[in-house]
C-alpha cells in the first residue's frame, strides 16, 4: 500500500507555512513589538529567529521525513524511529495532544473571524458614529458568551453556532479528502489570496492620512513611528528578549507536532533545507511586512497610544473593529480583514488535524471515513466544553497556557533533544542534505546540540517564572480618615478617590476583608476574587495599596472552569497515552519497532501496521 | 511624524524579510522541474480513502 506524498514541491513548502501564519502574525506579534520596545524588540526577534527558530525547523523537517521513509507519519512513530527506545512513542502523546486541543479552541477563534466577516456583509458591525470602544467590547464580548457560562447556547444566541458547525466541518472536509486533494489544494488557493487580501487593506491603511485633523499626531508616519521607533533601553530588560523568542517560537509553529507530520509525506530525494527556510520566510513576510505595517499603525491612527495596551483579542476584535467603523469603506474593508484572517486560521487549523489522524490511520489501521469520525468526535467535545465555559473565556484561557504556551515550550525541548542527542548531529546532517538545494551551515548543527537545548530550558524558566507565581505589584500610598470603616465590609468613598485619581475604577461588587495573614486587609471582587492588597504603612490610617496579578496556578484553584479545563488536559493526555501504547505493541508485533543500536538500514516505507 | 530611527528599523526589517522571502522563492521556483519517476500525483495515491470518498 503506497503511502501519502505531498504533489508539488511548492505545495508542501505553502501548506507548511499555512500552518504558521495564523492570528499570530497579524495581532499578536504588533502588540507584542510596542509593548517590548517598539523597533528595539526587532533585534532580539531576528536573533530568535537565526538562532531558534530556523534551526529548530530544520531539526523537524529532517526528522519528520527521515520517520516517514521508515513508514512512519505520526509522531509516535517517527520519534521511535529518532531514538530506538521503547520510552520514545511516549513523548509523542505530546506531540498529539498540541494539535488536537489548539484545535479545539482554535476552531472557535476561526468562526469568531468569520462571523465577524459575515456581520460585515450584513453591516450588524457597523455600530455607528457614536459608537466608543466600550461598545465594541460589549459587543464581543456578546458574541464570545463571556458574560455567563453557556451563555452561547442560550436562546436567541444559538444562531452563530451553525457558523462553528459550519467551519467545523469545512475543515474536516479537507482533511478527509486527504494531504494532497485536501490540504495542499486548498493552501495554494488560500496563500496567494491572504496576500492579496492583506495587501489591499494594507494600500488602505498606507493612505488613510491624518483621518483627524484636531489630532495631527495620530497619521500614518505616526502610526509606523508608534510601531517601528527603537526605544533602546528595552533592550536592557530581559522581558523584551523573552518576549521576542517566544514570538518567534509561537509563530514559526516549531513544537506544535506538525512539521514531523507534514514533512513525513516527503521522499528521501525531496528537499527539506530549502523548503523548510522558505516556509520560515513566508511566515516571516507575513507577520513583519504585512502585520507589522497594517494593524498597529492602523489602530494608532484612530485610538492613539491606547492601542499598544490591547491584547491579542482585545485589538483583533474590539479595537480593529473601532478602526473600520472610523475609516472610508470600513465596512468593505472590514470584511476583508476578517475573511482574510479566517483563511489564516483555517490553514492553520487544517494542520492539527493531520497529525492525529495520521496517528489512528498507522497506529490502528483505520480507514479515512473511521479516523476522521473518531477525530470529530474528539475534538467535538472538547470544542463543545471551550464553548459551553465562555465566561471570562476562562477555558479558552487556560488551555492555550497550558498546552498552547507550556506544552509547545516542553516539546521543542525533547524535539531538540532527540534531535541533538538521540539521532545525532552527524547524521542529521547527513539525512537533512539528502537532496538539499542549499547546505546548513555546520555550526548550525553544532547550536541545535549545545545552544538551543539552553536557550529554550533559559527561556522556559524565565517563561515560567514569569506566568505561574501569583504576584503582587506596588500601585500608590494611600490614606483614609479613620481605617475602622475598612472593617466593615464597604470601600470608604475617600479611597474610592484615591483609586479613581489613579485612573482606576473599582467594580461595584468589591468589599474588604482582613488579609489571611492579619496584617492588612484585602479588596475583593466577584467570585471572591482578590483585586488589591491595603498594606499598613509607617504612618497611622495609612497603608499601601497593591495590584493582585493571579498566576496560573492560583487561577486553577480559584476557577471551577479553570480547574474543569486541567482535568480535561488530563483525561485527553491520558487516553493519548493509552491509545499510544496499544499501537506501539501493533507496530512491534507487526515488526515496525525495533529498539536498540540503530539498524543500518530503514524499514521500508511500508505505510505503517496497516 | 517618523524618526529617523524608525525609519531605518523598519526599512531593514521589511526588506530583510523580503530579500530572504524573494531569495528563497526564486530558488523553489527556478528548481529543474521533479523526473516523472517522482511525480507523485493524486492519482499514483491510495490514501486508504480514496474508495470511500468521492
Amino acid at each position: 500500500m503506497q503511502r501519502e506524498r505531498w504533489g508539488s514541491r511548492i505545495g508542501v513548502i505553502l501548506a507548511v507555512a499555512g500552518s504558521a501564519v495564523g492570528l499570530g502574525n497579524f495581532l499578536r506579534f504588533p502588540g507584542q513589538a510596542a509593548q517590548n520596545g517598539g523597533g528595539a524588540f526587532m533585534l532580539p526577534y531576528f536573533i530568535s529567529l537565526l538562532v531558534l527558530g530556523i534551526p529548530l525547523c530544520w531539526a523537524e523537517w529532517t526528522m519528520g521525513r527521515y520517520g516517514g521513509t521508515c513508514g512512519f507519519n505520526s509522531a509516535p512513530g517517527i520519534y521511535s524511529v529518532i531514538w530506538r527506545n521503547r520510552c520514545a512513542k511516549y513523548f509523542g502523546a505530546i506531540a498529539l495532544l498540541l494539535p488536537l486541543v489548539i484545535y479545539m479552541y482554535y476552531v472557535l477563534i476561526e468562526a469568531w473571524c468569520l462571523g465577524y466577516a459575515i456581520q460585515y456583509l450584513t453591516g450588524d458591525l457597523m455600530l455607528g458614529p457614536d459608537a466608543v470602544a466600550d461598545d465594541y467590547g460589549a459587543f464581543f464580548a456578546n458574541f464570545s458568551g463571556q458574560d455567563a457560562d453557556g451563555a452561547l447556547l442560550s436562546e436567541g444566541r444559538r444562531h452563530w453556532l451553525w457558523v462553528l458547525a459550519g467551519v467545523f466541518a469545512f475543515n474536516f472536509m479537507l482533511i478527509y479528502r486527504g494531504v494532497t486533494k485536501g490540504i495542499e489544494s486548498f493552501c495554494r488557493v488560500a496563500m496567494p489570496l491572504m496576500i492579496v487580501l492583506a495587501v489591499i487593506v494594507l494600500i488602505r491603511v498606507l493612505t488613510l492620512g491624518t483621518p483627524d485633523p484636531s489630532k495631527p499626531e495620530q497619521s500614518v508616519l505616526g502610526g509606523l513611528n508608534f510601531m517601528w521607533n527603537p526605544r533602546a533601553e528595552a533592550l536592557l530588560n530581559p522581558q523584551t528578549w523573552l518576549a521576542a523568542s517566544g514570538q518567534i517560537f509561537f509563530s514559526l509553529s516549531v513544537g506544535f507536532g506538525i512539521i514531523v507530520n507534514y514533512a513525513s509525506y516527503l521522499s528521501e530525494k525531496d528537499d527539506v533545507v530549502l523548503s523548510g527556510l522558505t516556509s520560515s520566510s513566508m511566515n516571516e513576510f507575513f507577520e513583519v511586512c504585512l502585520g507589522g505595517l497594517i494593524t498597529l499603525p492602523a489602530a494608532f491612527i484612530f485610538l492613539g497610544a491606547a492601542a499598544g495596551d490591547q491584547g491579542t483579542f482585545g485589538l483583533g476584535f474590539v479595537a480593529l473593529p473601532n478602526v473600520f467603523a472610523q475609516m472610508w469603506g470600513g465596512q468593505a474593508f472590514g470584511f476583508l480583514w476578517f475573511f482574510m484572517l479566517f483563511i489564516a486560521a483555517v490553514t492553520s487549523s487544517v494542520s492539527m488535524l493531520q497529525p492525529v489522524i495520521a496517528f489512528l490511520e498507522e497506529g490502528f489501521g483505520l480507514k479515512r471515513h473511521a479516523s476522521a469520525a473518531m477525530l470529530g468526535l474528539l475534538s467535538a467535545l472538547g470544542c463543545g466544553f471551550v464553548l459551553y465555559f465562555s465566561k471570562g473565556l476562562v477555558a479558552l484561557d487556560t488551555m492555550d497556557f497550558w498546552v498552547g504556551s507550556v506544552m509547545i515550550f516542553v516539546l521543542a525541548l525533547v524535539q531538540s533533544v532527540l534531535y541533538g542527542w538521540a539521532f545525532g548531529i552527524k547524521r542529521g546532517a547527513e539525512e537533512a542534505h539528502k537532496g538539499a538545494n542549499i547546505r546548513i551551515p555546520h555550526f548550525i548543527q553544532l547550536m541545535l546540540k549545545y545552544v538551543v537545548p539552553v536557550y529554550l530550558g533559559v527561556i522556559f524558566v524565565a517563561f515560567c517564572l514569569n506566568t505561574l507565581p501569583s504576584s503582587d505589584t506596588e500601585l500608590f500610598p494611600a490614606h483614609v480618615t479613620d481605617s475602622t470603616p475598612l472593617e466593615g465590609g464597604l470601600v470608604p468613598e475617600d479611597l474610592e478617590q484615591q483609586f479613581r485619581e489613579q485612573d482606576i475604577t473599582l467594580p461595584d461588587d468589591v468589599e474588604i476583608v482582613d488579609a489571611a495573614d492579619g496584617t492588612g486587609w484585602e479588596v475583593r471582587g466577584n467570585e471572591d476574587a482578590l483585586l488589591y492588597l491595603l498594606q499598613p504603612g509607617a504612618e497611622p490610617d495609612s497603608f499601601v495599596v497593591l495590584q493582585h496579578k493571579p498566576g496560573y496556578v492560583e487561577s486553577i484553584s480559584r476557577s471551577t472552569a479553570a480547574s474543569a479545563s486541567v482535568l480535561f488536559l488530563l483525561v485527553v493526555l491520558t487516553f493519548l497515552l493509552l491509545l499510544i501504547h496499544i499501537a506501539g505493541r501493533r507496530w512491534e508485533k507487526a515488526g515496525l519497532l525495533t529498539y536498540g543500536p540503530d539498524p543500518a538500514t530503514p524499514n521500508p516505507p511500508t505505510g505503517g501496521a496497516t | 511624524m517618523m524618526t529617523t530611527n524608525a525609519w531605518i528599523v523598519m526599512l531593514l526589517s521589511v526588506s530583510s524579510v523580503l530579500s530572504l522571502v524573494s531569495f528563497c522563492l526564486y530558488r523553489v521556483l527556478s528548481l529543474p522541474p521533479v523526473e516523472m519517476d517522482d511525480l507523485k500525483g493524486p492519482l499514483e495515491i491510495d490514501t486508504r480513502d480514496t474508495t470511500d470518498t468521492d
